[in-house]
């Protein structure tokens, strides 16, 4: 088996220390993972703005750098989930097809395709999880509030086996951040509110540590909880799944 | 007005969203204990979303028959083809029996077509006679949201609007007190009309009935009361089967308020004798929407108002800041498709978290329609100059890694060691209440090439 690794644009940029936890996590899995150099980003500030056709270049540089892997795996259900979802955009070629069936989000990869929860991680501290809406409602990385479905999450089934991690329940199970991509600029009023009322909820529910599987919607917590000076901190699922501590 | 604007505006006063966010949350809390104990709820959901996307498969058929056992039954038929034309007709069979005073239970339809304003200037008084849209009519505001229609109002305010109308005694926003009032000056207003307007949530197509939902018995009071009943419907209200009403109704009243059922379902098949009956059924834009690909599906709503309880934008930005009839997530796929530029704004008023599909009884596939509206909306609406610029030069940016490298290299070198005041300008609308990202000395590509030569 061999993995591509995709490290989304902001990740690549902003937060390198979840691409590297990303990747060590893996490797500890005894996965062979290989970074193809080269990739950009999956297009999808383009296509959450009403811009899909001027993402075609990058969601086919996409699928070139990444259509030999059996598996392409990434610490962002939200990137994942475009490529899935609006790849359709392209036309469905094998190489298409292949890379929009095989590209998992890490969690998911971890639990249904390695059949792995317990990974040997460690974290001492409370944690409260934000279900990022496309991993929760996009990939069904877990069962939403909404569904009358039996409850599950993917997420959760990992930290749950997080030596000494104490897994908070928050009032509001699954409401959105408010960062939303450019809605996050666009919408500034409205997507401030709604992660301030998120923030205010893990604050609520004794959380030291809002954790996820986007790191999108934590850069948007993490801003308001800096300005705001609060005793919070944001990490991906990625660092607390590959800390020893 | 864009959205955002009027966002902005209602934010102004947190406690308010605050206030209006719970009081819509807690009706998202009933629905889901009411959903929860339905067995098979999904699989019902999935039925309603079948049974609608035949009835549009299928309208033309349906209607025609409709309107045959409609006429069977003694009722009178007509048909809109828009706003204009259905007004008129609401009016020529009140003019015909000389009507002065009119009645209205609760009909999206009717404030869609601007009917209020147009009996008004023809000299005929309409009282809406649900209290929330009573409530809305007497401050000259249009409903906030298609259940709860002056859910933006606060008990208090709604005391000193009493006051001012109804000649109530200040109470300090008693809900009993209030509600009391409001029944006694509604009584008046039933007895002395001459015709009752209602809405339709369904149109039985194999009986020609019709069937009007509401928890105050309203609709009821009037059409019983007055010798003539006019029943407003959209084209797409159309069931095939009466026994389909068990999916409907058991699905309809837990999404919209978590009640097990409206406390009304009342039928009209046939006018009483000595009355008249007449429904008129409005295209307005419908037939178009049916014509979508991509959108036709927002036609199986069935308005129960769940995705604007669900919503945490309409939620927090109120239902108002919509400007359209129909407001919050479905509002903002409708509307488009009646006029794309002054609704341009509402599908970018969400973050595409998909909480309406997933809370839709009727299983629209609202969020990934609002993506798509997007899609329209930047090629046919003129768009800002720098969104549009920026957007275009960051798609050539992302398909070339070369580039991509330099710009992602530039940006951060720009954001550690611009200074902070250059950095969080007004131009920066992310800065303004949250902190940018804190720049580390390298990115991951970086990072993996120094790896890779270690090893």
């Amino acid at each position: 088996m061999k993995v591509g690794l995709f490290i989304p644009c902001y990740i690549n940029q902003l937060y390198p220390q979840v691409g590297v936890a990303t990747l060590e996590l893996l490797e500890k899995l005894g996965v062979e993972v290989d970074y193809p150099m080269g990739q950009t980003c999956c297009g999808q500030p383009l296509g959450n703005s009403g811009y899909e056709e001027d993402s075609k270049g990058a969601c086919q540089l996409f699928v070139e750098n990444f259509k030999a892997y059996d598996y392409i795996v990434g610490p962002s259900g939200s990137c994942v989930y475009h490529v899935k979802k609006h790849f359709d955009i392209l036309e469905q070629t094998d190489a298409v097809k292949k890379v929009r069936n095989n590209t998992y989000e890490l969690c998911q990869f971890i639990y249904k395709v390695l059949g792995r929860t317990d990974i040997g991680a460690s974290f001492p501290f409370k944690v409260g999880i934000h279900k990022s809406c496309h991993g929760l409602r996009g990939l069904r990385l877990g069962s939403c509030s909404e569904r009358m479905d039996d409850p599950y999450s993917t997420e959760e089934s990992l930290l749950k086996e997080v030596k000494s991690l104490e897994l908070k329940t928050l009032n509001r199970a699954d409401e959105c951040c408010g960062f939303g991509g450019t809605f996050s600029v666009f919408e500034e009023a409205i997507s401030v509110k709604m992660g301030k009322d998120r923030i205010q909820d893990h604050i609520d529910s004794d959380v030291e540590v809002i954790t996820g599987a986007d790191h999108s919607c934590l850069m948007h917590l993490e801003g308001l909880i800096n300005r705001n000076n609060q005793p919070l901190k944001v990490m991906h699922i990625a660092e607390i799944l590959n800390s020893t501590m | 007005m864009a959205h955002a604007k009027e966002a902005e505006i209602f934010n102004r006063d947190e406690s308010k969203v605050n206030w209006h966010d719970k009081a819509l949350w807690f009706v998202r809390n009933k629905r889901d204990k009411a959903g929860s104990n339905v067995k098979g709820w999904e699989e019902l959901r999935n039925l309603a979303s079948a049974i609608k996307a035949n009835v549009l498969s299928n309208l033309d058929n349906y209607l025609v028959q409709f309107e045959e056992n409609a006429k069977k039954n003694g009722v009178h038929v007509h048909w809109a083809a828009n706003a204009e034309e259905h007004n008129k007709i609401v009016h020529s069979i009140l003019s015909k029996h000389k009507v002065e005073k009119v009645v209205k239970s609760k009909s999206m339809l009717t404030e869609e077509c601007h009917l209020n304003p147009y009996l008004e200037a023809n000299g005929i008084e309409v009282v809406d006679t649900d209290l929330g849209e009573r409530i809305v009519q007497l401050a000259k505001e249009p409903p906030s949201h298609i259940v709860l229609p002056a859910i933006h109002k606060t008990k208090e305010e709604v005391d000193v609007l009493f006051q001012e109308h109804l000649n109530t005694k200040p109470s300090n926003g008693d809900p009993q007190y209030l509600t009391s009032e409001a029944r006694k000056h509604l009584r008046e207003k039933f007895l002395k009309a001459d015709a009752a307007i209602t809405g339709v949530n369904f149109a039985v197509a194999d009986t020609g009935g019709v069937v009007v939902c509401t928890n105050e018995g309203n609709a009821d009071m009037g059409t019983h009361l007055a010798k003539v009943h006019i029943a407003c419907m959209g084209m797409e209200k159309i069931i095939p089967q009466e026994k389909h009403l068990g999916v409907f109704l058991r699905l309809l009243a837990r999404s919209a308020t978590g009640q097990l059922i409206t406390t009304y379902s009342s039928h009209f098949n046939k006018p009483a004798p000595g009355t008249e009956m007449h429904i008129v059924i409005v295209d307005n834009g419908r037939t178009k929407q049916l014509s979508r690909d991509d959108f036709r599906a927002s036609l199986h709503c069935i308005r129960c108002g769940a995705c604007m309880n669900t919503c945490p934008i309409y939620r927090r930005s109120g239902g108002h800041s919509y400007k359209t009839t129909i407001p919050g997530p479905i509002g903002s796929i409708l509307s488009p498709g009646i006029d794309l530029k002054k609704n341009s704004s509402l599908p970018f008023a969400s973050t595409l978290c998909g909480s309406c599909s997933d809370v839709c009884p009727v299983k629209i596939n609202i969020h990934e329609q609002l993506y798509q509206w997007r899609q329209i909306i930047t090629k046919e609406v003129k768009q800002p100059v720098v969104k549009k610029s920026v957007l275009k030069i960051t798609g050539r940016v992302l398909a070339n890694s070369k580039m991509y490298g330099f710009m992602g290299k530039s940006a951060r070198f720009m954001l550690k060691h611009m200074p902070r005041f250059m950095i969080y300008s007004k131009l920066n609308a992310w800065g303004k209440a949250r902190e940018l990202p804190k720049v580390k000395d390298g990115n991951f590509d970086e990072w993996y090439k120094k790896r890779q030569k270690n090893e």
